[in-house]
């Protein structure tokens, strides 16, 4: 198989439902990008296709339309897609199908985004590494892992390095978790945005210049982003420059963010290690742009913070003001800071609107005290966050959120 | 285009026989051979009932020459529909051929097919499937495959264009409407224009020959040609955008979730851009804030990505390997000639 004219050898098995699933072997050596593909093509729901062990240096990107099919490699380091020479395409591989695992494969240098998924209603990106191997580049492809309007996704064991925006980026989603997965050296680690019901569980994000993003934006089909639960993450030293494109949301956030929560409402983070992170731990704003979109509401509300382990923060902010207002309160930022924004008029109407709830914490921090949308930061009148004792809460290892059994099942 | 077309339907001297579609292969079965449906002759006549059509703005598509046809079962009709593409009876088969003149200065001349695509209605939905030419003729390629044309420019110079055949999945991406796939083309408004340029509405043509229905009596939708300077700038760069972007960046595309919609129905201003900021664009916003600043081509997005050759960055992600310097003049103009907006969004 390796190498050879022998394209593709076509293994039946017995799948668990009585249908013949088939193994589906794919070798590296001539023709790769071609055999690839139409054995992506051609798998029938059930399948497995195997990318054995090797480098694929493939011009153009992948793609797979076809439920309940698992692409499989030999382990990250081993099985390479090397897209150093892509001339097409936005992605690495494109998934736009339910029920799929792509698990155990390395992928290289994408011009545009590693793996992708669009609508798919049950996804599992599992033990794969994407890696921009010319280190953190503004010329870098913008998201390693990148499911976007999709439902029921996995992110588990993974590592992204290198992002020019996120490391692991999960969009309009619903139902997430995001756990035991690495991204260092990218803009964002890990960002959640405009989801609703994601957990982000026991990861680790160091060295990026924010840790752990969980944001909503304007003029999107799905916003109001909601329960997300960040949770046993250890979240380290993110003082990475920011090396974004500016002009893109991240190329806001501030080297040296642990935590960053931005329009969302009920979020959870607690039982996480932060430490190190010269900015702030963690940091909750208002969406920090006008906008006119009427359906959107920029507030963050109800979120809490308990229970984490901070350690080292706020040493040495870098965004705006910042250094003032650590020199205000001893030198040291404390572990939480708030912009305090806590109302808005509704773009064109003038209706104002108050959050809910605010930011509770049971360690120190700061608000801003803001209080308007659209009202500049050099207005802050920095002032102590009240501590909150919260009682002793138990969350389930994923926060609370599950996966369908079978998707767990195939990406063990 | 019309002298290209009949010097592709005069390629063969001598009369080729007779060929006949092939209905019931066309609804079942994806075929290896484009030969096997019948739709072509030897010589590339088009079969009876296949019959030509063109639209007021077609894709850009690395300056291919292409040529449309339709066949319709006999006696079928297609429904009128104001927006979107018109309502085709199953067994349509929409046809586009490929191919590229030897001297782009001369588009009639010498033209050599690289591939055809059909969409085929079927009882389960519309079909892409994708012919490569190949010495004995086309063939169904379901995985894509570049093709490297040598060709003469504009400019006279020798001219290389590594031309990508869509893959199936591709196909789909470009031609989908929420789960299903559809065709793009063929709606009222880019129909409402004479065959080539010339002559009568093909929406009036195809009425008086039975092949369409329900038809209003007036107001029918009208996207204007692109490229005709007596049209509204405004006008044609909406239908440039609407053709080239409006399939994936529309409600029910493939970029539906960038909340950028260039679909001719759209209205609301963020939503085609202007002072929209980026989403998921990545080191594709090349440093810009918004996909369209009013009055500020060089400062919108839409410009930088369409200039752009780069597979993390163009747009679109496929169908081109080069910049459309017509196109994006165009696009460049309506945004200069936007008035500037203070305050909103930024």
């Amino acid at each position: 198989m390796h190498g050879g004219t022998a394209a593709l050898a076509i293994a039946l098995m017995l799948g668990g439902s009585g249908a013949a699933a088939r193994m589906i072997h794919v070798g590296p050596g001539d023709g790769a990008q071609e055999r690839l593909q139409t054995a992506l093509i051609e798998a029938e729901p059930g399948d497995t296709v195997h990318i054995g062990a090797g480098r694929y240096a493939l011009a153009g990107g992948l793609s797979l339309d076809v439920d309940d099919v698992t692409i499989r490699g030999d382990g990250p380091d081993r099985t390479i897609l090397d897209f150093t020479a892509q001339k097409g395409e936005g992605e690495g591989l494109l998934i736009t199908s339910n029920n799929v695992v792509v698990r155990d494969l390395g992928i290289e240098n994408p011009a545009g985004n590693g793996v992708k998924s669009k609508g798919s209603d049950g996804i599992a990106l599992v033990n794969l590494r994407v890696e921009w191997t010319g280190g953190p580049k503004s010329t870098n492809g913008a998201y390693g892992l990148y499911p976007v309007s999709s439902k029921n996704v996995l992110i588990d064991r993974s590592v992204v390095k290198g992002a020019s925006d996120a490391g692991i980026y999960v969009g309009q989603s619903q139902n997430i978790i995001v756990r035991r997965s690495r991204a260092e050296m990218n803009v964002a680690g890990i960002e959640i945005e405009n989801s609703h019901d994601a957990a982000v569980v026991g990861n680790i994000a160091t060295n990026n210049a924010g840790g752990i993003l969980v944001f909503d934006l304007p003029d999107l089909p799905q916003q109001g982003g909601r329960n997300v639960k960040v949770s046993g993450n250890q979240v380290i030293g993110n003082n990475h420059p920011n090396f974004a494109a500016p002009g893109n949301i991240v190329a806001g956030v501030p080297s040296g963010t642990g935590i960053m929560v931005m329009a969302n409402s009920r979020v959870d983070v607690f039982g996480n290690q932060v430490v190190g992170n010269k900015g702030n731990g963690v940091m909750v704003v208002a969406y920090t742009q006008a906008f006119t979109d009427r359906a959107y509401n920029p507030l963050p509300q109800d979120v809490s913070i308990w229970g984490n382990d901070f350690r080292a923060n706020g040493s040495d902010p870098a965004f705006k003001g910042g250094k003032e207002i650590a020199a205000a309160v001893g030198g040291m930022l404390p572990p939480v800071m708030w912009d305090g924004i806590t109302r808005y008029a509704v773009p064109g109407t003038g209706e104002q609107r108050q959050a809910s709830g605010g930011v509770r914490s049971d360690v120190p921090g700061i608000t801003l005290n803001l209080g308007t949308h659209g009202t500049p930061a050099t207005q802050a009148r920095p002032s102590p966050l009240p501590v909150t004792a919260f009682p002793a809460m138990a969350a389930g290892a994923d926060g609370g959120i599950t996966l369908p059994a079978a998707l767990e099942a195939r990406s063990r | 285009m019309t002298r290209a077309l009949l010097a592709l339907l005069l390629l063969g001297a001598a009369p080729a026989p007779v060929v006949q579609v092939k209905p019931d292969l066309l609804l079942t079965t994806d075929a290896p051979r484009l030969a096997d449906y019948g739709l072509f002759d030897a010589a590339d006549n088009p079969a009876p009932g296949v019959q030509p059509y063109t639209l007021g703005t077609p894709l850009f598509s690395d300056h291919a020459e292409k040529y449309r046809f339709i066949w319709m079962p006999p006696g079928s009709q297609a429904q009128y529909r104001p927006s979107g593409v018109l309502a085709f009876p199953v067994g349509t088969v929409l046809i586009k051929r490929f191919g590229y003149p030897a001297d782009l200065r001369r588009p009639w001349d010498k033209v050599a097919l690289v591939e055809t695509r059909l969409l085929i209605h079927r009882a389960s939905g519309w079909a892409a499937l994708s012919y490569v030419e190949e010495p004995g003729g086309a063939v169904l390629k379901r995985a894509g495959k570049r093709v490297p044309i040598r060709i003469t420019g504009f400019d006279g110079q020798p001219m290389s264009i590594d031309y990508a055949v869509p893959n199936q999945n591709q196909c789909k991406q470009c031609h989908q409407d929420g789960e299903a796939i559809t065709p793009i083309g063929p709606t009222a408004g880019n129909l409402n224009h004479g065959l080539f340029g010339d002559g009568p509405s093909q929406l009036a043509v195809w009425q008086a020959g039975g092949r369409l229905a329900g038809l209003p009596a007036a107001n029918w939708p009208r996207l204007a040609r692109w490229n005709d300077p007596a049209e509204p700038l405004e006008a044609r760069a909406r239908a440039y955008l609407a053709v080239n972007c409006g399939h994936c960046h529309s409600r029910g595309g493939f970029a539906s979730n960038s909340g950028l919609y260039l679909n001719p129905e759209e209205k609301v201003p963020a939503h085609l851009g202007i002072m929209k900021r980026p989403v998921a664009a990545g080191r594709g916003s090349g440093g810009l804030s918004f996909s369209i600043l009013p009055g500020q081509p060089d400062q919108s997005i839409l410009v930088h990505r369409m200039a752009s050759s780069d597979p993390g960055i163009m747009m679109p992600q496929f169908g081109r390997s080069m910049a459309h310097a017509e196109g994006l003049a165009l696009v460049r103009a309506w945004i200069a000639a936007m008035p500037p907006q203070t305050g909103a969004g930024g």
